[in-house]
C-alpha cells in the first residue's frame, strides 16, 4: 500500500501506528504531525493507524520573521 | 476593545477610507472598530514592516511598534518600512516615522525594548491583539504564553527561505501554539533566516496574511485562521490549511496546564537566548568597540570566523574558528575583557554563551557583527563587498 507523507509516495506493506510510521520516518525535531489534513496532538499519536492512501504532513516550525 | 462610544470619523478620514465604507462587512462602524482597536507589533522587521504598514492605511487607531534593533543594510532586501538612509537607526523611531507620514490620524506608540517575561505583562495590556513578527523562539514562546495567560489574541507569522506559516492562537476556545510546538526547540535545532536566507517577498505575503486576520478579528468578519496552520509555499505557489484542534493535554492552555506564570526558563534553551536586562552588558555595539580600541584599553580581540576569512580581513584580533574554541581555551587571556567577533554576530553569540558557561566572566559579542561594524565605517567598498558576502554565506 501507498501512503503520501510530505505530498511524496511512501511504501508500507501493512497498516502501521503512528508512532511506528514516524520511527521509521525518523523526522528532524521539533515537529507536527497532521494526518489527513488535522495535526494530532502527541498524547493522541498511538490512537492513530496509518491506512492505505493516508496523507502525512511532518511540520516543522519556521522561526524568522 | 474598550468599551466606549465609537469614535467620530473627520471628514478627511470619511475621505481616506472612502474605499472601506462601501464594504457592507466594514462601513462606518467597521472604521469606527478599526481607529478604536489597538494592535501591538512585536518586531517591526520582515513581518512587522509590511503588516505595519497596512494596519496603519486601513486606520488601525493605535499601533504599537515593540524592537530594540537597528537598521542593518542587510534588512532592506524584504523590511520595506526601513530604508537605505535609516541604516543604523532604531527600527521602532525609522518605522514610525513612515507609517505617521502615511497616516497622520493614527496614533503609533514607540516602545524602545525587547519583550521579556518581565514586561511582557504589563506593555500586552495596552493592547487588544498582537502579531507576532519576531525572529526567534525565545520571543515566540513568550508571546504566546503571555497572550494565553492574558487572554490577547496571538496572530502568529514564520517565515524562512520560500515558505511561510500563519495563524492565531490564543482565541477562546482555539488552540494555541503550544498545541502545535508544545516546546521551543533547542539550541541551533532550527535554524534561523541569518543563517539559512529567505526570499524577501515571503515577508511581505506572510506578514500580509497576519494583517488581514488582524483586520477582520477587530470587525468580526470572515473566517479566522483560529484552528487552523496556513501553510505558503512561494516556490509551488500553494497555500495549504491543516486543521489544528487545541490539545487537552497543552502544558499552557490544556486541561491541567503547568504553565501558570511567565519565565524565563519556560522559554529557556532557544535558537536564540531569551533576551534579559542583562543582554545589554553581553553585547558591544559596533561604536562602543571601536572607542575602546581607540582607547587602547586592553580589550581582547577573538575572531572566530574561519581562516580564511580571517586573512581577508580583519580587526587585528586573536584567530580561534569557532569549532575549534573548545580545544583552545588557554589561548583566551582570562583577565582581559573579551569581545567575540564573526561575520553577523551569531557564531560570535554561541561562543560568548560558551565561554561564560565555561568561567569567562567577563565576555560580550559583537552585535551584528563585522557586518555591522562596515555600516559604520569608513572603508573601502571592496572589503565591505568580501565581509558582505562572507556575512550571506
Amino acid at each position: 500500500m501507498t501512503i503520501q507523507v510530505n505530498g511524496k509516495a511512501y511504501a508500507l506493506d501493512e497498516e502501521v501506528p503512528l508512532p511506528e510510521l514516524l520511527a521509521r520516518l525518523q523526522p528532524r525535531k521539533p515537529f507536527a504531525v497532521a494526518h489527513n489534513g488535522k495535526f494530532v496532538p502527541r498524547s493522541q499519536y498511538d490512537a492513530h493507524r496509518i491506512a492505505a492512501n493516508d496523507q502525512i504532513e511532518i511540520v516543522q516550525p519556521s522561526v524568522g520573521g | 476593545m474598550t468599551k466606549q462610544d465609537p469614535p467620530t470619523l473627520s471628514s478627511s478620514e470619511m475621505l481616506r477610507y472612502a474605499r472601506h465604507l462601501l464594504l457592507p462587512e466594514v462601513g462606518l462602524k467597521g472604521q469606527q472598530k478599526l481607529k478604536t482597536a489597538r494592535v501591538l507589533c512585536v518586531g517591526v522587521g520582515g513581518l512587522g514592516s509590511p503588516l505595519a504598514f497596512y494596519l496603519a492605511a486601513a486606520g488601525v487607531g493605535t499601533l504599537g511598534l515593540i524592537d530594540d534593533d537597528v537598521v542593518n543594510v542587510s534588512n532592506l532586501q524584504r523590511q520595506i518600512l526601513h530604508a537605505d538612509r535609516d541604516c543604523g537607526r532604531s527600527k521602532v523611531d525609522s518605522a514610525a516615522e513612515k507609517l505617521e507620514a502615511l497616516n497622520p490620524a493614527i496614533r503609533v506608540v514607540r516602545h524602545h525594548t525587547r519583550l521579556t517575561a518581565h514586561n511582557a505583562s504589563e506593555i500586552l495590556q495596552q493592547y487588544d491583539i498582537v502579531a507576532d513578527g519576531t525572529d526567534n523562539f525565545a520571543a515566540r514562546y513568550l508571546i504566546n504564553d503571555a497572550c494565553v495567560l492574558l487572554g490577547k489574541p496571538n496572530v502568529h507569522g514564520a517565515i524562512d527561505r520560500f515558505t511561510g506559516m500563519v495563524s492565531i492562537f490564543g482565541v477562546p476556545g482555539g488552540p494555541c501554539y503550544r498545541c502545535l510546538f508544545p516546546e521551543p526547540p533547542r539550541a541551533g535545532q532550527i535554524p534561523s533566516c541569518a543563517q539559512i536566507g529567505v526570499l524577501g517577498v515571503v515577508p511581505g505575503l506572510i506578514g500580509m496574511m497576519q494583517a488581514t486576520e488582524i483586520i477582520k478579528w477587530i470587525l468580526g468578519i470572515g473566517e479566522s485562521l483560529s484552528g487552523v496552520l496556513l501553510r505558503i509555499d512561494a516556490l509551488a505557489q500553494s497555500y495549504q490549511k491543516i486543521v489544528l484542534p487545541k490539545d487537552p493535554d497543552c502544558p499552557l492552555c490544556g486541561t491541567h496546564p503547568s504553565i501558570r506564570h511567565l519565565n524565563e526558563e519556560t522559554t529557556e534553551g532557544c535558537t536564540l537566548p531569551s533576551r534579559t536586562d542583562n543582554e545589554r552588558e553581553e553585547q558591544i555595539s559596533p561604536r562602543d568597540l571601536k572607542q575602546r580600541i581607540a582607547r587602547n584599553d586592553g580589550i581582547f580581540l577573538l575572531d572566530v570566523r574561519t581562516p580564511e576569512a580571517f586573512a581577508q580581513w580583519n580587526l587585528g584580533g586573536h584567530l580561534i574558528p569557532a569549532e575549534q574554541v573548545a580545544a583552545r581555551l588557554n589561548e583566551i587571556d582570562q583577565s582581559s575583557e573579551i569581545v567575540v567577533i564573526c561575520s553577523v554576530g551569531i557564531r560570535s553569540q554561541s561562543v560568548a554563551e560558551f565561554l561564560r558557561a565555561h568561567g569567562f566572566s567577563r565576555v560580550r559579542n559583537l552585535r551584528g557583527g563585522l557586518h555591522a561594524w562596515l555600516q559604520e565605517s569608513d572603508v573601502p567598498s571592496v572589503v565591505k563587498d568580501v565581509v558582505r558576502e562572507e556575512a550571506m554565506q
